[in-house]
């Protein structure tokens, strides 16, 4: 049963990263590229009916790791106690700069919600890939200091950043170059993928433009995931032993590479849709390969004394993962038709509703 | 540690009086909406349509607030109260989880194609969608609910050795005998929230002698929802909420109702009165003998018993707080009934478009259900003190040990100003869209 919520928690948080990330995408095309108001507009209507709906997938996949793993929840949740609170303020800088922008008809006002949606949505592509990292480099649970646990063994705190900015510096904050990589590596990713919606969903003048931009970004992609594989063993000690052991898992590498691959003939696909599914691929397959080589940890310990997180023991009991098993089946059954009607009723491109605008 | 739990709390309170803010008229104006338009497609009069396209514009900037401001209370059960979390969250995670996976998709999904798809749907999908949309927001309210009942009223659980509450019994969560009062109550109550917006917002059109047909139609509409929700609200799930407590929190519904003495031969109700904590009497007090005991038992004679009887230290942390807290409520309850009543007497002999003085008080009065809806919860919440779990965990072992006072009262302060700042802005924007007022389309 942990196998199977912890199963679904990965595919929850990747369809999010698939999801929110292409609205993040856009807020950050829509900062840096989108220069006239038509672009911009073009921009807000391919993300303007769906990004609620792709925020819930967080609130969801918080709700099911709550009753699932009620301590990973507990210790997650409380260690990265700030950049968790920032996160909630950026989503809500977010949610106000799309819906208030055409409320009132201001330059001014105009102005600081593109700014406040366009800033929001490039520090929460930043601080999603800050995270994953802080997830591989692991933590110093317990808060052992000199060979003693000063809290419960799952327990820790960790402050934004510590001076030295090194993640295997004695006290770790949540900022060190590692995650710092992480972090431009989820910006970027993000860019190509939120560019590739809007190429999907819209007929803007922007399309070319985003197509060159997506083909150069793609190199510094491909340059970045190099240097992170490779440093993988310096942050991880033993980065490669589950596809040792279990080499089926080769699969998500493999996904990743076909979406970074893909991406790179993004000038010449004869359907618009297409660079969006290899942008995602890359996501889907980025995530799960990060988590896999460090399975079944699903929060590494940095100290000798505490055992790390794994699946089994932050897990909640048998009878509650069990029944919780029957609703989530019908739920997620709900939740895929509902997502295919409303791409359905928006199918196409999206140039032409009238999102925002009273 | 005092201060580390002083922070918790104050933040959690902040945030979440914040955030009912928002939902309670999301819940309510969805039924409404919903009636306006099952009316436009039962007539076939475009002003129904019109109407219900107007508040839904002002429901879709209400909901996004209420959405911003709800995932930070998700969220803060993990970073705030870590500890209560990974005691109870195999349990409470259930219902929490549940409502967002089964309400918040219905709701943000549907409520996309209810905006922008009128024309890509046809008028009897558009019904629906809107239809779905107020089914999501209700059994949202339904499953946050079913986790508050159980922390009020702990049912279908177990406890191990490590002090972890573990689920036995799942259906329990929903046939909690707390549940189903406190839910209906409480929906009624956000029925009334929006009953007098609809209602104030027509009044205000009537006074301003702008768009009059909205304006009568907003006026009787909320009018009409408005008396038969305030006199729900009150009796009966007012009383089955209020007998609830008593059965199973004696000592919280003495403190919400003032009583420190056990009366011989039945209580008297307080209308007036300000407690004295420290002499542990009431002040000032204006009351009706007996009256209580008939309320709330049936019999004039029965005892129902003071504070004084119970152990200190299980006596609700802030007992003035939950007293004039409950007052407020059920005061404001009965002013609202007797508004209303009086509104819909004139209503019934035609003359209420025309009472200046109605007019002007349903505007007036527009913020008073915002207020008994949080005075509704500060006694939930008050008289739940000092637990968590009631009887079981205690609200100061719940909190994040590792998460220092500092750090709670920078994210406090941040979200105060924040919020400030939204409040603001929602009310220009909204204000803007009702001064403005309905378009209307060609037919
Ligand atoms: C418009 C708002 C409103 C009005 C007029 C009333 N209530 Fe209320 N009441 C609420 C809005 C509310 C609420 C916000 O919805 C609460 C908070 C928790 C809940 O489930 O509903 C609540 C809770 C609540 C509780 C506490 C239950 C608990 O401890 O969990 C009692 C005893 C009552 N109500 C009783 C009454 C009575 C006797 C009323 C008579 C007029 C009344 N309420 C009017
Ligand atoms: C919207 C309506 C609600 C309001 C206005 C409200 C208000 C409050 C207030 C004022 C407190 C602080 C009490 C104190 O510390 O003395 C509090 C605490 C708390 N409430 Fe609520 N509450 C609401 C609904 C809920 C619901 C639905 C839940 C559960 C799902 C909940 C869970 C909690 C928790 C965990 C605390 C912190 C612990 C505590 O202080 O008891 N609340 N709430
Ligand atoms: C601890 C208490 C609470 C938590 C954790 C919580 C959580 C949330 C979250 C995460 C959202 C955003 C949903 C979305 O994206 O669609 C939300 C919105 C909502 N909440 Fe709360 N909430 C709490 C209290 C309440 C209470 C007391 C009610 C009503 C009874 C309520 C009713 C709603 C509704 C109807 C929405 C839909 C959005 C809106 O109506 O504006 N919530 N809540």
């Amino acid at each position: 049963m942990e196998i199977f919520w912890y199963i679904i928690v990965v595919v929850m948080l990747a369809v999010y990263m698939i999801l929110d990330g292409y609205d993040f995408g856009a807020g950050i095309v829509h900062l840096f590229i989108a220069k006239t108001e038509k672009e911009k507009k073009a921009i807000r209507n391919a993300i303007g009916p769906f990004w609620d709906a792709n925020e819930v997938w967080l609130i969801a996949v918080g709700g099911v790791l709550f009753f699932a793993f009620p301590t990973l929840y507990a210790a997650s949740f409380s260690g990265f106690y700030l950049p968790l609170i920032m996160i909630l303020w950026l989503l809500i800088f977010r949610a106000i700069g799309l819906e208030l922008r055409g409320q009132i008809h201001n330059l001014i006002w105009e102005s600081i919600w593109d700014k406040a949606f366009g800033i929001a949505s490039l520090l929460l592509a930043l601080f999603f890939g800050i995270a994953l990292g802080n997830i591989v480099r692991g933590v110093n649970l317990g808060m052992v200091e000199n060979g003693v646990s000063t809290q419960e063994a799952h327990f820790f705190f960790l402050p934004l950043w510590n001076p030295s900015f090194s993640p295997y510096a004695e006290h770790l904050g949540i900022i060190d170059w590692f995650t710092v990589l992480l972090g431009i590596i989820g910006v970027i990713s993000l860019t190509i993928h939120g560019a590739n919606w809007i190429i999907f969903k819209t007929d803007s003048t922007l399309n070319k433009l985003l197509k060159s931009i997506i083909f150069k970004l793609n190199f510094v992609l491909v340059a970045l995931v190099i240097i992170s594989v490779s440093i993988w063993h310096i942050i991880n000690p033993k980065p490669f032993h589950n596809f040792i052991d279990h080499p089926w898992i080769w699969i998500f590498p493999f996904i990743t590479f076909t979406g970074l691959l893909g991406l790179f003939k993004v000038k010449s696909f004869r359907k618009d849709g297409y660079g969006f599914i290899f942008s995602s691929l890359f996501l889907f397959g980025g995530f799960t390969t990060t988590v896999a080589s460090i399975f079944p940890n699903i929060l590494p310990s940095t100290n000798a004394v505490n055992p790390s997180l794994t699946v089994y023991n932050v897990a909640a009991d048998q009878y509650g993962l069990s029944v919780g098993a029957k609703w989530f089946i019908i739920s997620a059954v709900l939740v895929v038709v509902y997502t295919i009607i409303i791409h359905k009723v928006f199918k196409g491109k999206m140039d032409n509703i009238k999102y925002g605008e009273h | 540690m005092e201060d580390m739990l002083f922070y918790d709390r104050m933040q959690f309170a902040f945030t979440i009086t914040f955030h009912y803010l928002f939902p309670q008229l999301t819940m309510g104006l969805s039924l409404l909406i919903v009636v306006f338009k099952g009316q436009y497609l039962y007539t076939k009069d475009n002003r129904y349509n019109d109407a219900a396209k107007f508040w839904m514009k002002i429901f879709s900037i209400n909901f996004v607030m209420g959405v911003v401001t709800g995932i930070p209370l998700e969220f803060q059960f993990g970073t705030n109260w870590a500890k209560f979390s990974e005691l109870t969250g195999g349990i409470i995670g259930q219902t929490l989880a549940m409502e967002g996976m089964f309400s918040f998709f219905l709701e943000s999904s549907f409520l996309g194609l209810f905006l922008f798809g009128e024309k890509l749907l046809g008028q009897k999908l558009h019904f629906l969608t809107g239809f779905l949309v107020f089914l999501g927001s209700w059994a949202s309210g339904l499953l946050i609910i079913a986790t508050h009942s159980w922390m009020q009223y702990p049912v279908g659980y177990e406890i191990l050795e490590n002090g972890k509450f573990v689920l036995n019994n799942f259906s329990a969560l929903f046939s909690n005998p707390w549940l189903w009062p406190s839910y209906i109550h409480n929906q009624l109550a956000s029925v009334v929230t929006a009953s007098f917006v609809v209602g104030g917002v027509g009044a205000f059109y009537l006074l301003n002698n702008q768009h009059s047909k909205f304006g009568k139609l907003f006026l009787k509409t909320g009018v009409i929802t408005g008396l038969i929700s305030s006199l729900l609200v009150a009796f009966p799930t007012g009383d089955w909420t209020a007998k609830n407590v008593v059965k199973y929190q004696p000592i919280t519904f003495a403190a919400m109702e003032g009583i420190f003495e056990t009366e011989d031969g039945g209580s008297e109700i307080i209308i007036i009165g300000q407690p004295d904590i420290q002499n542990k009497k009431l002040d000032n007090k204006i009351a009706i003998p007996n009256i209580l005991s008939f309320l709330t038992y049936q019999n004039w004679n029965r005892e129902i018993k003071g504070l004084n009887e119970f152990d200190e230290k299980n006596h609700p942390t802030n007992i003035s707080g939950l007293y004039y807290a409950y007052h407020i409520m059920v005061g404001l309850g009965t002013i609202f009934i007797a508004l209303m009543g009086f509104a819909m007497l004139q209503l019934l002999r035609k003359k209420l478009y025309k009472t200046k003085l109605i007019l002007w008080a349903i505007i007036f009065m527009i913020p008073f259900p915002y207020i008994a809806n949080t005075a509704g919860w500060y006694t939930a919440e008050l008289g739940r003190q000092p637990w968590l779990v009631y009887n079981l965990l205690r609200t100061a072992d719940g909190i994040s040990p590792t998460v220092s006072s500092g750090n709670t009262l920078f994210t406090l302060l941040g979200f105060i100003g924040l919020y400030l700042l939204l409040g603001l802005l929602f009310l220009i924007v909204i204000g803007k869209i009702i001064y403005k007022g309905p378009h209307i389309e060609k037919q």
